[in-house]
C-alpha cells in the first residue's frame, strides 16, 4: 500500500507552548486513521498545520511525496485535499446545493466573459456540477434539502453537509475534525456508515474524533496524542489495551463507565 | 399553476417594459427626466458597489473615485484625442477596473475597517490627483465640451433621448450581475463573504475573487462616470467627492446589500428624495435628507429587498402555512430577511 500523507517531526508552538511536539506518522491509501486524545492534547491543530491553515514551526508534511509547506490552502485543495471544520462553516446564505458547488470551484473554469455571455461551455460546466452536486446531496442524505437555505438546517445536517461539500470534488485524502460533535446517536451511526461508504470510494480519511464508539468501530488504525506527542498508534484493539493510552486517555473513561 | 405563474411574469415584465418605454412623455418636465437620468447613473454605480458589499462583504468607500476615473477617462479621450461615445464606452470601464485592481493588490489583505480606510485614501488621493493636476485634468476648472452619444441619424442631446441610452446601460449592467451572482464567480464571491476560510479550503482563492470583485465594482463606477461625463457634458473634481463614495453605500444598504433590484431601487429613491425636499431651502433639505436615511436604516436593518422579502413571506406563509421550505423551521420576520442582506 501506498503512502499518501506523511508527517515527520512535525512541531508547533504558539508563543511558550507546544501545541504539537516532534510528531511522526504516515497514513496509508485507503484506510480510515482516527487521531485521538484528550481535549487540548493537539489534535485539531495537526489537522490545521496538515491542511495549510497553520505554518509548522518545524518538521515536514508530505502529501502524496510533496511537501504541503508554504502552499497556500486552496491549492491543496486542488492536489486532492479536502478538509471539514470542528464547527460546521458553512456559506450560510447559500443554499444547501451551492454549498456543495462551491466544493467544485476547482473543477470549473468559466471566466467573466464566458459567463456574461452564457456561453455553451459554461453553461454545460454549469450543469455538470449542477448533477454531481445533486448526486452527492443524495450520497449522504441530504437530496430533499437541496434548496433550502443552508443557515436553516439543524446542526447534525449542517455536518454532514460540509462532508458533502468537501467530497465533492472526489479528493483523494479527507480530513475530518470531530465530524460526529454534536450529533445524536442515529446520526452518529449514519455518519459511520456514510464514513465506511466514503472509504469504499477509495478516499483516505483522516479523522479527529471523541466519539470512542465511531472511533473504534470504524479506523483501520489510530493514532493517539497526549500533550502534543504521538503516545501510541496502532490498530483499535491494541490501541484499547494500551498501557499509556488507558492511563493518558481511556483511564478516565473507565471511571466514568 | 405553473403556466399561470409563467404567464404573470410574461405580462409583468410587458406592463414594465411598457411603462419604461413611455415614461419621457409621462413625465414630460426635462428636469425630472435629468434627474431620472442621474438616478440610472447612480444605479449603475450601486450596482458595481453591490458586487464588492453585497456579494463579497468588503467595504468600498471609494466608488465616487472610479466613478470619476470613468468621467475623466471619458471626458480626456473625447475632448483631446476626438473618442466618440462609444468608443469611450469601451475605454472607461476597463480604465476604472484597471485603478480597482492597482487599489486591490496592496490592500485587499486588509480586512473589515483597515480595508475601508484605505479605500477612504485612495478616494482622497485621486481627487486631490484630479484637483491639482491643472494641465491634465484641468484643475477646479475641470473639462467642459464633451460631446453626446451619437447613433447614425440619433444625438442624444436631450434628457428624454438619453434616458434611454442610460436604460440601455443599466438593464446590461443589471443582466450581467445577475449572471455573475448566479455563477462560479458569484458563488465564489458569496463563499468568500460568509467564510473566507472555508472558502479557502473549498479550493476558492479568496484573494483573487476578491480582486475580482474590486475590479468588477470599480468598472461598473466607471461606466457610470462614462455616462455621466457625456450627459453633463462637463466634469469637475469635486463632484466625485467622497461624499458621494458614502451616498453611493447609503443607497445600497436603503436599497438592501446583496440585492440587484434593492441597489436599483435604492439609488433611484436618494436620488429623488433631495429635490422632493427642494422646496425646504437652505440647510434643512439636507438636514431632513440626512435623518430621512438614518431612519430608513433604523427601521430596515434589511433594505427595502429584506422588507419586501419579510412581507412575501410572511403573505406566502399565510396563504400556505404547510408549504414552507423543507428545512423544517419556518423562518419568521426578520430572521428570514436577513438572507442575502448580511
Amino acid at each position: 500500500m501506498k503512502t499518501i500523507l506523511e508527517i515527520q517531526g512535525l512541531t508547533k508552538w504558539f508563543g511558550g507552548l507546544v501545541a504539537v511536539d516532534n510528531v511522526s506518522l504516515s497514513i496509508r491509501e485507503g484506510e480510515i486513521r482516527a487521531l485521538i486524545g484528550p481535549n487540548g492534547s493537539g489534535k485539531s491543530t495537526l489537522l490545521n498545520l496538515v491542511s495549510g491553515v497553520y505554518a509548522p514551526t518545524d518538521g515536514r508534511i508530505l502529501f502524496k511525496g510533496q511537501s504541503v509547506l508554504n502552499k497556500r490552502p486552496h491549492l491543496l485543495v486542488e492536489e486532492g485535499m479536502k478538509r471539514t471544520f470542528q464547527n460546521a462553516r458553512l456559506f450560510s446564505g447559500l443554499t444547501v446545493l451551492q454549498n456543495v458547488m462551491v466544493g467544485l470551484h476547482g473543477q470549473t473554469r468559466g471566466g467573466l466573459f464566458g459567463i456574461v455571455f452564457s456561453l455553451p461551455g459554461v453553461k454545460e460546466e454549469e450543469k455538470l456540477i449542477f448533477c454531481k452536486a445533486e448526486e452527492m446531496l443524495e450520497f449522504v442524505g441530504l437530496h430533499e434539502l437541496a434548496n433550502a437555505p443552508a443557515k436553516n438546517l439543524p446542526y447534525g445536517q449542517q455536518r454532514l453537509l460540509e462532508v458533502a461539500r468537501a467530497l465533492v470534488s472526489g479528493p483523494d485524502l479527507l480530513l475530518l475534525d470531530e465530524p460526529a460533535a454534536g450529533m445524536n446517536p442515529s446520526e452518529t451511526s449514519q455518519l459511520m456508515r456514510l464514513l465506511e461508504k466514503i472509504r469504499n470510494r477509495g478516499t483516505t480519511i483522516f479523522l479527529v474524533e471523541h466519539d470512542m464508539n465511531l472511533v473504534m468501530e470504524i479506523s483501520d488504525s489510530i493514532t493517539v496524542l497526549n500533550f502534543g506527542k504521538s503516545i501510541a498508534q496502532g490498530p483499535p484493539a491494541e490501541i484499547q489495551n494500551n498501557e499509556g493510552v488507558i492511563e493518558a486517555y481511556l483511564g478516565k473513561r473507565a471511571r466514568y463507565a | 399553476m405553473r403556466v399561470k405563474r409563467f404567464s404573470l411574469r410574461i405580462l409583468f415584465y410587458l406592463a414594465a417594459a411598457i411603462v419604461l418605454v413611455a415614461l419621457p412623455s409621462l413625465v414630460r418636465s426635462n428636469y425630472w427626466l435629468g434627474t431620472i437620468d442621474l438616478a440610472i447613473i447612480y444605479s449603475i454605480a450601486v450596482l458595481g458597489l453591490n458586487i464588492v458589499l453585497g456579494l463579497t462583504g468588503q467595504l468600498n468607500i471609494a466608488q465616487a473615485a472610479f466613478w470619476g476615473i470613468g468621467a475623466y477617462t471619458a471626458a480626456l479621450l473625447n475632448t483631446r484625442l476626438g473618442w466618440p461615445f462609444w468608443a469611450t464606452l469601451l475605454a472607461a470601464p476597463p480604465m476604472a477596473g484597471a485603478f480597482g485592481v492597482m487599489l486591490g493588490f496592496p490592500t485587499l489583505r486588509l480586512s473589515g475597517r483597515y480595508l475601508a480606510l484605505a479605500t477612504i485614501g485612495f478616494g482622497i488621493i485621486i481627487n486631490l490627483i484630479l484637483h491639482n493636476w491643472k494641465e491634465f485634468t484641468g484643475g477646479a476648472d475641470g473639462i467642459p465640451g464633451i460631446a453626446s452619444p451619437v447613433l447614425g441619424p440619433f444625438k442624444f442631446s436631450t434628457n428624454a433621448s438619453f434616458y434611454y441610452l442610460g436604460l440601455a446601460c443599466l438593464i446590461i449592467a443589471a443582466l450581467a450581475q445577475l449572471k455573475i451572482k448566479n455563477s462560479r464567480m458569484g458563488r465564489a464571491f458569496q463563499a468568500v463573504k460568509e467564510n473566507e476560510l472555508a472558502a479557502e479550503l473549498s479550493g476558492v482563492n479568496a484573494f483573487k475573487y476578491r480582486v475580482i470583485a474590486f475590479a468588477l465594482c470599480s468598472a461598473y463606477g466607471g461606466l457610470a462616470g462614462q455616462l455621466f461625463a457625456h450627459r453633463t457634458k462637463f466634469v469637475s473634481a469635486e463632484t466625485f467627492f467622497i461624499d458621494m463614495s458614502i451616498l453611493f453605500i447609503c443607497m445600497l444598504m436603503i436599497g438592501g446589500v446583496g440585492s440587484i433590484a434593492g441597489a436599483i431601487v435604492g439609488a433611484s429613491l436618494l436620488t429623488f428624495i433631495p429635490e422632493w425636499l427642494r422646496f425646504l431651502q437652505g440647510p434643512w433639505a439636507m438636514a431632513i435628507f440626512g435623518l430621512a436615511i438614518i431612519f430608513m436604516m433604523v427601521f430596515m436593518p434589511d433594505g427595502l429587498a429584506g422588507l419586501t422579502r419579510s412581507i412575501v413571506q410572511r403573505i406566502a406563509a399565510r396563504i400556505n402555512p404547510d408549504g414552507q421550505e423543507a428545512a423544517g423551521r419556518p423562518s419568521s420576520g426578520r430572521i428570514g430577511a436577513t438572507g442575502e442582506g448580511k
